[in-house]
């Protein structure tokens, strides 16, 4: 699934459906705290580079999830002795993320449904 | 973090992320320089893949904030700053608003004091008034008695009476003064507390001239008195009898009549004294001016009409002598006698100062839609530079909201000034008159309302041009001209405001021609050249049966007057003056049965001396006029006018000599028959009048008229000297007929004034509106101006070139204009006499104007366009 995000906010029935990019972030989260970078890294190698998520879209997504405390960020230094910004998922975190899984899940296997009569997945 | 305070910490997040993002872009830069990128191509990739950086700092930054409240802020904050970077624009869009909202306001602020809340007393809704004008108020004393014991639908109703032209003497020496007779309940209908001392109460009347008390209005109390808390209880005389005064009526307080603003109050029982007909005869009708009261709750304005009629019809089924029935109406209180001329009169400055108000969101809207185009680089650059559409349209909004709230408020203000000043004017003095108009709570919602409403209007303009712009063509070849034919929404704008413009010319040359035709014409007298002298003999203690002695006299010294060619005498007020009329029933010759149902005319009644017609200058068409002899010993004669004489006899000269009966009974021989003329109002239809001799029905107070080539000066000195050397103690009230005039012709007047003032503005806003576009299209097009004149081309065609759109659109907008304005001006004509729209010269007049209007504005781009160095020209580029 290629996203490509255009300058203007047109909706384009390509882009990730809201959320999904906060979904990915507190769950490479949970695996381990990162920086900005690290974090866009993460998530391309991890979806077999299905995923094409445009570096800078990060950013609002951290910073709502900033806002609803869901992680927490710190200064540091890393291991490649570069000044960043680390976050960290929060215990709200973890239970709102679980909560998104489950919830996405049972969406999906609704359209997989749908669309493919009579093939039902194993979750 | 928490500890921080808000703003800080906003500021340190701030910082946080862009530091942040700097990093991320650093680390990817790296990444491929490792990768074996050039540095200058890795640090591109790396912003490149990163994404719209300003845009995504943004969003980023937006997950912080109030959204809509800051970002409106800062919408206000960049619009200001962009309207500081044109104030020429600036200042002109705000000053053209102002005007029109103003003139908006001044409007409105007439239509909530004259029409909306004519009268300051609370709750003046239910208050409802029997109707004058065609003369079913005026009644006798007894009459409203029985009206206010026997309706069923006021609460209580009260009645008063005009006195004017009483003699007010605080014991220094009389001045006249105008004031109301009022009944005891007056004030306590209208629900009015007094403001000093106190007001007087049903309680005080104890039957005829038992209440001698004065209560002052608020204004006469501050002028003639000075304001002193001590005139309560003082002794005063009004025409020599002794009254006291007991207090003062609150300052908002004029009375209950619109327009006429008296100077005092007195119980109506007392009303004899100043020389009103006997309270109780039920045969006058000139006791009680109008009834009025509040309606009780519950009872609708049909009702209250048909249970008057009805009381009415038992009125006169009882005493079928003496009522005269002139059918039943009800108005609103304060309304009665002007509403519907008023109201017409308001409702056609509304149409105009909105039309006004469209002209100039036109003339605004092209201007920013200019501004939009010039500024098309601009919108490109930030249309790719990721601003959505909706952003900049949103900045646009904000600017013309801007202008429009500055030049609302700006208009408010004016007009507050202008209003305040109208309400404390007093157009003709010594006459009662003002106009009520007063700024209220409301006007500033009315001016918030309008403000809002154009700064929508013409800020939506460039909408269209907005939503289509292509970024990328624009920034590529940069603002092209469009020599297009095609209409663009600019061109409409200007034939908008062109034919508003119109519109309103004709209609101010319409209102002017009309006002100019009706002071020339036929008034059937002649008041150039015509003294009035006012006497009242009853003020200066005369018996009855001594004044037609007196009278004599007083004309026939005056007669002595070197340079008076005519001195005539007339009971009451002359024609055409304060609309004071009387009129009454007559009856053919053979009618048995005088009962009103049965009358043939209704003429209007005067009351004159021998020589009145010539002092008058009214023209005897048959027959004779009065001479001294037709007193009360000779048989009963009178002088019609030509619209009597068709009416009662077919003819004029069929009329000499034949007979007629007045209301009583008496058998009048016509004498003679004059030429018709103008009796209550400019505007009425022609009316049936009959002059009776004065002698056989004296009254006390009179009007000398004066007929001399001499100055007015020295002929009203010498007037009064003669009068003082009969009488010493005898007060004389000159005025010129002319000056008499000014009351039926304000009306006409106050319109013509308004009408030429909105008509002005809306020249003044077309002009603006050519040279806008004239001055645009010159200058976009002076390329191409330069290379026709380099390449030979006439004066005359470069002009064609440069001007002829405008001034294409210009003849198309003035031919709309016209044709609306004709149809429209059906409505002045109620008020402004004689204004026939079909007039040659209106047209020619404003044909003309607009032609002058064009030439004017485009006179300046015209000379740049022909001052154009095509050297210069082509070589900038």
């Amino acid at each position: 699934m290629p996203v490509v995000n255009r300058p203007m906010t047109e909706s384009n029935a390509r882009d990730l459906f809201p959320g999904a990019l906060e979904m990915m972030i507190l769950e490479s989260l949970r695996r381990q705290p990162a920086h900005g970078y690290a974090l866009v890294q993460h998530i391309q190698q991890r979806s077999n580079d299905l995923l094409q998520v445009e570096e800078g879209s990060l950013y609002p997504a951290l910073q709502r999830l900033l806002k609803a405390k869901l992680v927490k960020a710190e200064w540091g230094v890393s291991s490649t002795n570069r000044r960043v910004r680390t976050y960290q998922i929060t215990a709200s975190g973890l239970s709102h993320l679980e909560q998104q899984i489950s919830s996405f899940e049972r969406m999906f296997e609704g359209i997989w449904l749908v669309v493919n009569p009579g093939k039902a997945t194993t979750s | 973090m928490d500890w921080i305070p808000p703003i800080f910490r906003r500021r340190k997040i701030y910082n946080d992320l862009s530091e942040e993002i700097r990093l991320h872009i650093e680390e990817r830069t790296e990444q491929l320089v490792r990768e074996g990128m050039s540095p200058k191509q890795a640090a591109r990739e790396a912003r490149l893949a990163f994404g719209n950086r300003t845009l995504l700092e943004e969003r980023s930054r937006e997950v912080w904030q109030w959204p809509t409240l800051e970002s409106i802020a800062a919408d206000v904050r960049i619009a200001l700053r962009q309207l500081r970077r044109s104030p020429g624009f600036t200042i002109a869009a705000v000053l053209t608003l102002a005007l029109a909202i103003g003139a908006n306001a001044v409007v409105f602020g007439l239509m909530d004091g004259m029409v909306l809340r004519p009268l300051n007393v609370p709750q003046a809704g239910s208050l409802y008034g029997t109707h004058y004008g065609d003369n079913p108020a005026w009644q006798s004393y007894p009459n409203y008695i029985d009206l206010r014991d026997r309706n069923r639908s006021f609460e209580d109703l009260a009645a008063f009476n005009m006195v004017l032209g009483v003699g007010f003497d605080t014991g220094k020496n009389p001045i006249a003064a105008n004031g109301f007779a009022a009944t005891g309940n007056y004030f306590d209908v209208l629900r009015i507390h007094p403001y000093l001392g106190r007001l007087f109460h049903a309680s005080d009347e104890h039957g005829p001239n038992s209440a001698p008390y004065v209560v002052l209005t608020y204004q006469y109390w501050r002028t003639r008195f000075n304001g002193d808390p001590g005139v309560v209880g003082r002794s005063v005389q009004l025409d020599k009898h002794a009254f006291t005064i007991i207090g003062v009526a609150p300052p908002e307080f004029q009375g209950t009549i619109m327009f006429i603003a008296p100077d005092f109050f007195m119980p109506i029982v007392n009303e004899e004294q100043m020389g009103a007909p006997s309270l109780n005869t039920r045969a006058t009708e000139h006791a009680v001016f109008e009834a009025l009261g509040h309606l009780k709750p519950g009872v609708t304005l049909a009702q209250a009409v048909s249970d008057v009629g009805a009381v009415n019809g038992y009125l006169e089924k009882t005493y079928p002598k003496e009522i005269v029935h002139h059918g039943t109406a009800l108005s609103r209180e304060g309304l009665t006698s002007f509403g519907p001329a008023v109201r017409a009169f308001v409702a056609g400055l509304m149409v105009l100062s909105g039309l006004i108000l469209l002209a100039a969101c036109a003339n605004l809207g092209s201007l920013f839609a200019a501004r939009a185009a010039d500024r098309s680089r601009e919108v490109a650059l930030r249309l790719a530079l990721g601003s959505s559409r909706k952003r900049i349209l949103r900045g646009l909004l904000t600017e013309a909201l801007l202008i429009s709230f500055a030049g609302g408020a700006a208009g408010l203000l004016v007009s507050f000034m202008l209003l305040r000043r109208m309400s404390t004017w007093q157009p003709i003095p010594g006459v009662p008159l003002h106009l009520p108009v007063a700024p209220g709570a409301m006007l500033y919602v009315v001016a918030l309302g309008l403000a809002l409403f154009s700064g929508f209007l013409f800020g939506i303009v460039p909408i269209r041009q907005i939503l289509r712009a292509n970024p990328y063509e624009v920034v590529k070849a940069g603002p092209s001209a469009r020599t297009g034919r095609r209409l663009t929404i600019r061109d409409v704008l200007l034939v908008v405001q062109i034919a508003i413009c119109a519109v309103l010319v004709t209609s101010s040359l319409v209102a002017v021609r009309g006002l100019v035709r009706s002071l020339h014409s036929k008034f059937g007298f002649d008041p150039r050249g015509t003294m009035t002298a006012g006497v009242d003999l009853a003020a200066a203690g005369y018996s009855d049966d001594k004044v037609p002695a007196m009278q004599r006299r007083i004309i026939e010294a005056i007669g002595t007057i070197p340079g008076v060619d005519a001195v005539g005498l007339v009971n009451g007020y002359p024609p055409l003056v304060y609309t004071a009329g009387n009129r009454a029933d007559v009856y053919k010759e053979e009618t048995s049965d005088l009962s009103p149902p049965n009358a043939a005319a209704m003429p209007f009644r005067y009351e004159v001396s021998p020589k009145y017609f010539e002092a008058a200058g009214t023209t005897l068409l048959a027959g004779r006029s009065f001479l001294w002899g037709d007193d009360k010993n000779a048989p009963s004669v009178a002088v019609v006018n030509r619209e009597f004489a068709d009416r009662m006899f077919g003819s004029v000269t069929g009329a000499v000599g034949r007979n007629y009966r007045l209301q009583d009974g008496t058998r009048v021989q016509v004498a003679g028959v004059v030429e018709d003329g103008k009796y209550m109002s400019l505007t009425e239809a022609q009316q049936p009048a009959m002059f009776l001799p004065f002698l056989q029905s004296p009254a006390s107070a009179a009007y000398l008229v004066v007929r001399s080539k001499r100055d007015p000066q020295q002929l009203a000195a010498a007037i009064r000297s003669k009068v003082r050397e009969l009488d010493a103690g005898l007060p004389v009230d000159t005025q010129t007929w002319t000056q008499m005039l000014e009351v039926v012709l304000f009306p006409a007047r106050v319109a013509t004034m308004a009408l030429g003032v909105l008509g002005l503005m809306g020249a003044m806003l077309s002009i603006t509106g050519i040279f806008g576009m004239a001055a645009y299209s010159v200058s976009n097009r002076l390329r191409e101006l330069g290379i026709r004149m380099a390449l030979g081309a006439p004066r005359k065609e470069v002009l064609h070139a440069a001007l002829g759109r405008p001034f294409r659109l210009l003849a198309i907008g003035s031919a709309a204009g016209l044709t609306m304005g004709l149809l429209a001006t059906r409505v002045l004509a109620f008020i402004v006499y004689q204004a026939t729209p079909r007039d040659p010269l209106v047209l020619a007049g404003v044909v003309l104007a607009m032609a002058l209007l064009g030439l004017l504005a485009t006179w300046i781009p015209a000379q740049r366009a022909l001052s154009v160095n095509p050297l210069i020209l082509l070589r900038e580029d």
